[in-house]
């Protein structure tokens, strides 16, 4: 039984990926596809290496100013802007996961929270290059000549990306790299004295999830055509670990459940002109914290784990 | 000359507010081993509280200062036994995000009653004038603001260094098992410790409301620099937050009066951050924080 598990998700999952924008609007589609990633690369590092960073706001928002940047002023086919936010996300992970990871725990998120907070104010500053307060405007999405202006054609376009980025995420937890990370999780010191170089995990780690991260952040600009102060914001960062806490921490199928959860609730509140979405989303997660710790997908997985 | 000390003087004021939220989060850290993230918001509602004591029940600022973090040690006692408490076994960083949720809710419960605009907070009558103070006149609200910091920042390290109370958590803070063995009940100091740091950071709030724009928001931005503030001085050390938190006020007012025109906001607003990279750097722990506290 569960040997087939694995193949009829995957199976089921992809299919429902193909499906999505003839059953919600369109959209919605989209961002649900750039959240996914946003959270699935929270859950590798939370899940798998252990680390709570609670600044990746830093990664999908500066990934989404490099790929407005690349797309405005090079007009790049959409996926090598894409690639290039990423690949700029990636870069500034470098020297903050470097000193991120000389902490750990509580301290650890309090660093990534405020490195994030820095960035934020540099993008808030530096107005000549991303627009300040107003933001970056008309982002082209191009792609040769297909019409990509269809947020329904975008979706398929965009597909791929998504699913490689969830593929690499998959492929890294899974492959003897990510066992490391989840021993150095478990037990630094004992990782430590089998000869791996912990600091050096952790920030390859937090390097390949920036990566991740900024894959979601730069397709979430040319989703919207428009990238805003608010993709840098902090509660950005909190919203990403809300989604990884409600879906269920260490399984990448609960990010994506978590981060649909989320994006629809969101959805539905401003679709209801509800003024004061945090009071839901804030509950949701003080619930989950408090009862729920295991998150909507652990919660079923340990169930089916009882029953098979 | 003139000009600098005049800005010095600012640094402090400004540093005041810093060094009293980070005061307040190491006091909790330090029994509960919960960094709250809600000390913002605290901050937030403490400024509220006083307006609306003042707008609603025509209450003056200084019944203000008195009322307001009574009331929020209050909440702080309710949230702690309700929330807080039930997940002190666990992981803290589940109490991080716990803290960072109740931000949210208190965040959009102020903003739905009072909109995002500023509420504006009149002045005290009897610290609207200034100060000679030998070489300058200062304003005397600033003065107050200042001496009342240090004054309570003195009074919470005498508390902790020469009190029965200090020094039973001081002793709980560095080995809460010894502590019980020795036949005391460290459970019992755990919720008033956080209605008292909760109280510092309402404190804190009030005393910005007539200095500060005071809206829903005004505590969002200023928690992470006090994040960075522990940071830099190392979070199990009252003493390391107080005085950073001093410093980085100073810092952030000499970059605004003196680094190059354009650069002014952005040096002012990320220095707190560079301060930080450079101390993991050189002693991770924080400038006086001990390395088992991690």
């Amino acid at each position: 039984m569960r040997r087939f598990a694995g193949p009829v998700l995957l199976a089921a999952g992809l299919l429902v990926a193909v499906w999505l924008p003839n059953g919600v609007y369109t959209g919605l589609a989209v961002d649900l596809l750039c959240w996914a990633l946003f959270a699935v690369s929270v859950d590798l590092l939370l899940g798998y290496a252990g680390l709570l960073s609670f600044g990746h706001a830093a990664y999908w928002g500066s990934s989404a100013y490099a790929t407005g940047l690349l797309a405005v002023h090079l007009g790049l086919p959409f996926p090598l802007a894409v690639l290039g936010g990423a690949l700029t996300a990636a870069l500034i992970a470098v020297p903050v996961g470097y000193l991120a990871v000389k902490r750990v725990g509580i301290y650890f998120a309090m660093v990534t929270l405020a490195f994030a907070q820095m960035i934020y104010f540099i993008a808030n500053e530096w107005r000549s290059v991303t627009g300040g307060e107003n933001g970056m405007q008309s982002v082209p999405r191009t792609l040769g000549s297909v019409d990509l202006s269809d947020n329904y054609y975008f979706y398929y376009a965009a597909l791929p990306i998504v699913l490689g980025g969830l593929g690499l995420t998959w492929r890294i937890v899974h492959s003897p790299f990510g066992r490391v990370l989840v021993a150095i999780r478990d037990n630094p010191a004992r990782a430590r004295a089998l000869g791996y170089p912990v600091h050096r995990y952790k920030l390859a780690a937090f390097v390949l999830s920036a990566f991740v991260a900024g894959l979601g952040g730069g397709l979430f600009a040319l989703a919207h055509q428009f990238v805003s102060l608010d993709t840098l914001h902090w509660t950005t960062s909190g919203k990403a670990v809300i989604m990884v806490v409600l879906g269920g921490i260490g399984t990448l199928w609960g990010a994506l459940f978590g981060s649909s959860f989320v994006v629809v609730l969101e959805d539905s509140l401003s679709q209801a002109d509800f003024a004061s979405p945090g009071l839901i989303t804030g509950g949701v997660f003080v619930l989950a914290v408090l009862l729920f710790r295991r998150g909507l997908w652990g919660t079923v997985a340990a169930f089916l784990r009882r029953r098979f | 000359m003139t000009n600098f000390l005049e800005q010095t003087f600012n640094g402090l004021v400004s540093g005041s507010f810093l060094a009293l939220l980070a005061l307040g989060l190491a006091v909790i850290f330090g029994l509960l081993r919960v960094v709250n993230f809600a000390h913002g918001a605290i901050y937030m509602l403490g400024a509220f509280g006083a307006y609306v004591l003042a707008d609603e029940l025509g209450l003056p600022f200084w019944a203000a200062l008195l009322a307001v973090p009574v009331g929020l040690a209050a909440l702080g006692m309710v949230l702690e036994r309700a929330f807080i408490h039930r997940l002190t076994k666990l992981d803290p960083l589940y109490n991080f995000l716990l803290t960072f949720g109740l931000t949210l809710i208190l965040q959009d419960l102020v903003k739905a009653r009072y909109g995002v605009q500023s509420s504006p907070y009149a002045m005290p009558s009897a610290l609207s004038g200034s100060v000679d103070l030998g070489l300058f006149e200062f304003p005397a609200y600033r003065v107050f603001v200042l001496g009342t910091s240090i004054a309570i920042c003195v009074g919470v390290w005498a508390l902790l260094t020469r009190t029965r109370v200090g020094m039973v958590v001081r002793a709980a803070t560095e080995r809460p098992e010894l502590t019980r063995a020795f036949g005391i009940n460290v459970g019992r100091w755990i919720t008033p410790v956080f209605g008292f740091g909760v109280a510092l950071a309402g404190l804190a709030g009030v005393l910005a409301a007539p200095m500060r724009a005071v809206n829903p928001l005004m505590g969002a931005d200023l928690i992470i620099v006090v994040f960075a503030v522990v940071v830099i001085g190392g979070l199990g050390s009252i003493f390391g937050s107080v005085a950073v938190g001093f410093v980085i006020g100073v810092a952030q007012v000499w970059a605004e009066a003196y680094a190059p025109e354009s650069w002014r906001a952005l040096i002012a607003q990320t220095l707190p951050f560079v301060l930080m990279a450079v101390v993991l750097l050189w002693r991770p722990a924080g400038l006086f924080g001990r390395e088992e506290i991690a």
